[in-house]
């Protein structure tokens, strides 16, 4: 019998119509968990790399995380992988809900999808039936609204859905995936629809076995309480109305313009009305103590949910209020758009317009109001119609696509992916490294356990300090007390910072726990609920897997190589390591390129960030590095000199 | 016992539908206190208490498992609360043939709240316990109530009816030879 999973995977071939269920290797959960580590061994394994995005034989795959469905509070994200046409890459995606701990107990912990249907199709799963069905009567209906009428058409409110939209079905490289008010986003919907699958619709009643029943539960009803009475834990900006921080810091438009005096108390009190007045309520995902979407009912509008920014990126592209984003939201929603990157996509079309690269011939009727002209993008962008066929590409592909120096407009990507729209003064090192070799797409996916700033006096630090429990170990409270200005730590210390940033993340991907209770949220407050010292027990009482930290930092190292060793066999080099231009005012090219090479030491990665043979073997991952050195990927000729890597910072954390 | 004025406790959950964020942390938490061994296992189908989530429409109303009926209602109430209408499935309780609420998933028997009365008493039901939203709350009050005696003398009128209708379904030669086998022991 398996513990905390099913030991089960769902295949699906839309191409031939074949389902079937494969039982799964129990030693791959010691070194891959679940999620995103369960995802990337498939990817490597059954995808190479000449495989283009919108071939049939590449793979959407939905992963539950490892402590899906156990007692665990705040587990409940599931993983949405594939490759994605606009980097090229693996693509990294997540949403929360009832998604994953559904799939368990449908009894998959993962939903393998190859093939191309002929026509729009949707999967219905109950438990050990499995059909693909017909789905061309939902075509064009909103991604949640295909929810809504799945479960009709089912007779079953217990389903649950994950579906697109229209920009979905018209394969939009920012288009997501919607359920219930969760969404995937991050170049995933793209594929779904390529394979035309409107939705899958899973329902599960079989038992989630435990290992350690009566230990785990008592851990867990205590972990209910803590989270549930923590401010440190969960989304604040559901409740905080003060959103200073975005609009007077985050740059407006095609992420250009700063707005340093926006906020006013006037605008907070206005705005929360606004809130108040329309928001049916704040929901949680499942089995969470902490409730992070704002559900907003505006006028006519279909009801829709936000988190946190998610609010803001409309009406910051438009030089607009929170209405707007109120109005185009719900909209936005159905069709099954991503909220980050689709705003600056069409922000960068306003942009060329302006400056005379774009004209009326290419977009007739383009309105005068700036809000009116997003409204125009959008529904052109969603169907590919004129223009909107080239901005559905993403801003990279767009730029590239129309010419005539509209790539200079796009200046806010970084592997070609649209990033927060930050600008800021002096270079940030740990920013810097994080935001260049972050394989996650976003920062929000790579920050988020040291705090972001440093405090004043040694008073305040020294009481953080006091209270800090989730350093891997002592040298982070050491860093913390010493900090004096943002940019200014020793190469060592930036390097174990952005190492213990990176790795809560992914392990929160693999076990499916949030990042608002554990790895995105320790850096504001410190208090946060999961770290490296209390994970490693879920796991084993969950799972009955014997865990610690050691070694759950060894599964963290080894899931995170290999997914550096899938996207460089598919081409990923340190010239693409870049942040953009533009995101710091005063850059330093010399110190920025001396620091990443001293990373990628620490990280046992070559001069192109490629993981080199020692490091691939050191984590098990041999295999990896026999197909690197054969397809000619891993050259000793990139290899650091003896000296450079004797004078790198040293990764030593928990490493014993 | 004879009749009369009596005190009882009744254990009640107050459910507060506004309060409820749908995190069906309740649905959890009674399926693994019902698993046997006790939290052994974690299915919110197995759950005595449900969630019904409507999220479109804004519907979050957690349901206590009550008695299990044979026959499903003749006809359907709707409810208007707030604007918002709600279907009586959403606030019925009953383990029906109508819906697949409130029976165990593999033996399809019924399954009812027992408010976690156990050897060891719990402070208060799991279910409450789990929620950090107070959309359920537990109290105890006392209740007067009227005891009738224990066992109640049917009258001769209801025996005769009793028996009319045994005849009728197995023929009174059945009944009469019964009730002389029942009043030989």
């Amino acid at each position: 019998m398996r513990y905390g999973e099913t030991g089960a995977r769902l295949e699906i071939d839309l191409s031939r119509g074949n389902i079937e269920k494969i039982d799964t290797d129990p030693r791959d959960t010691e070194l891959y968990l679940g999620g995103q580590g369960t995802a990337a061994k498939i990817l490597w394994d059954r995808v190479p790399p000449e495989i283009d995005p919108f071939s049939p034989d590449n793979l959407l795959i939905f992963t539950a995380g490892l402590l899906h469905a156990t007692p665990v509070p705040g587990a409940n994200r599931v993983v949405v992988n594939t490759f994605t046409p606009q980097t090229n890459f693996m693509s990294h995606s997540l949403m929360g809900g009832f998604f994953g701990p559904e799939m368990k107990h449908a009894g998959y912990d993962q939903i393998i999808i190859r093939g191309k249907a002929k026509d729009l199709v949707y999967l219905y799963i109950n438990n050990g039936k499995v059909e693909i069905r017909d789905a061309t009567h939902l075509a064009g209906r909103g991604a949640t609204e295909t929810g809504d009428l799945l479960k009709k058409e089912l007779h079953d409110d217990k389903v649950q859905v994950a579906a697109i939209g229209l920009a979905g079905e018209n394969r939009v490289w920012m288009a997501s995936i919607e359920h219930g008010h969760s969404s995937a986003a991050r170049g995933v919907g793209v594929i779904m629809g390529d394979k035309r699958l409107k939705a899958i619709a899973v329902r599960g009643t079989r038992d989630i076995n435990i290992a350690h029943p009566v230990e785990l539960f008592e851990k867990c009803m205590a972990m209910h309480k803590k989270i549930g009475g923590s401010d440190g834990c969960g989304d604040w900006m559901a409740y905080d109305e003060d959103d200073s921080f975005h609009h007077n810091h985050f740059a407006w438009g095609n992420a250009r313009t700063r707005r340093k005096n926006f906020w006013s108390e006037e605008l907070q009190n206005r705005w929360a009305k606004l809130k108040y007045d329309n928001m049916s309520r704040q929901t949680s995902c499942y089995n969470c103590p902490k409730n992070c979407r704002n559900v907003i009912k505006y006028k006519d509008g279909k009801r829709f949910g936000y988190k946190c920014y998610g609010k803001d990126t409309y009406h910051m592209a438009a030089f607009k209020e929170l209405d707007f984003s109120y109005d185009i939201l719900g909209v936005a929603q159905e069709y099954g758009l991503d909220s980050y990157s689709t705003p600056q996509a069409l922000a960068f079309a306003v942009e060329l317009y302006e400056a005379g690269i774009l004209t009326d011939k290419d977009m007739p009727g383009f309105p005068k109001d700036s809000g009116e002209r997003i409204w125009y993008l959008l529904e052109k962008t969603v169907r590919r119609e004129g223009i909107g066929d080239y901005l559905a590409d993403g801003v990279s592909r767009a730029a590239e696509r129309i010419g005539n120096g509209a790539e200079a407009y796009d200046h806010n990507t970084t592997k070609k992916f649209e990033q927060l729209p930050i600008k800021l003064g002096k270079v940030n090192p740990a920013y810097f490294l994080m935001i260049a070799t972050g394989e996650k797409m976003s920062i929000t996916q790579i920050e988020g356990s040291f705090p972001q700033d440093p405090m004043r006096t040694l008073e305040e630090r020294q009481e953080f300090v006091n209270k800090w429990t989730s350093p891997p170990d002592d040298r982070f409270k050491t860093y913390f007390l010493e900090w004096n200005k943002r940019d200014e730590m020793s190469d060592q210390a930036f390097c174990d910072i952005v190492d213990w940033n990176e790795a809560m993340h992914y392990i929160d991907d693999s076990t499916g726990l949030c990042g608002f209770v554990s790895s995105f949220r320790g850096q504001f407050g410190g208090e946060v609920a999961y770290n490296i010292h209390n994970i490693p027990e879920m796991i084993e009482l969950s799972t009955g897997i014997p865990m610690d930290k050691q070694k759950l930092w060894r599964v963290f190292e080894r899931i995170r190589t290999l997914v550096r060793a899938i996207n460089a066999r598919r081409g990923l080099r340190r010239k693409d390591e870049r942040p953009p231009e533009d995101h710091w005012a005063v850059r330093n090219e010399e110190m920025e390129q001396k620091l990443l090479s001293k990373y990628y030491m620490f990280k046992g990665f070559n001069r192109e960030g490629i993981p080199t043979e020692e490091r691939l073997e050191e984590l098990g991952l041999d295999f990896v590095a026999k197909d690197l050195i054969e397809r000619g990927i891993l050259r000793e000729e990139d290899n650091f000199t003896a000296q450079e890597l004797a004078e790198a910072p040293v990764n030593n954390i928990l490493r014993g | 016992m004879k009749s009369g004025r009596r005190k009882r406790v009744i254990k009640e959950i107050k459910v507060d539908i506004s309060k409820c964020t749908g995190c069906r942390s309740c649905e959890m938490a009674c399926s693994a206190f019902h698993a046997m061994p006790k939290y052994s296992s974690i299915n919110p189908a197995r759950a005595r208490i449900r969630v019904y989530i409507d999220e479109i429409r804004d519907h979050f109303v957690p349901i206590r498992a009550g008695s299990y009926t044979q026959a499903e209602c003749t006809g359907r109430n709707r409810y208007v609360i707030g604007g918002e209408e709600y279907s009586v499935c959403a606030f019925c309780p009953a383990s029906c043939p109508s819906r697949d609420y409130f029976k165990d998933p593999d033996s399809g028997l019924p399954l009812k709240c027992d408010m976690c009365e156990d050897i060891h008493p719990l402070e208060k039901p799991m279910c409450v316990e789990a929620c950090k939203f107070d959309a359920l709350t537990y109290s105890e009050r006392e209740e007067e109530y009227y005891h009738e005696r224990d066992q109640k003398t049917a009258d001769a009128g209801e025996l005769k009816i009793a028996f009319e209708e045994l005849v009728k379904q197995h023929g009174l030669k059945k009944v009469m030879e019964s009730f002389s086998q029942l009043s030989k022991r």
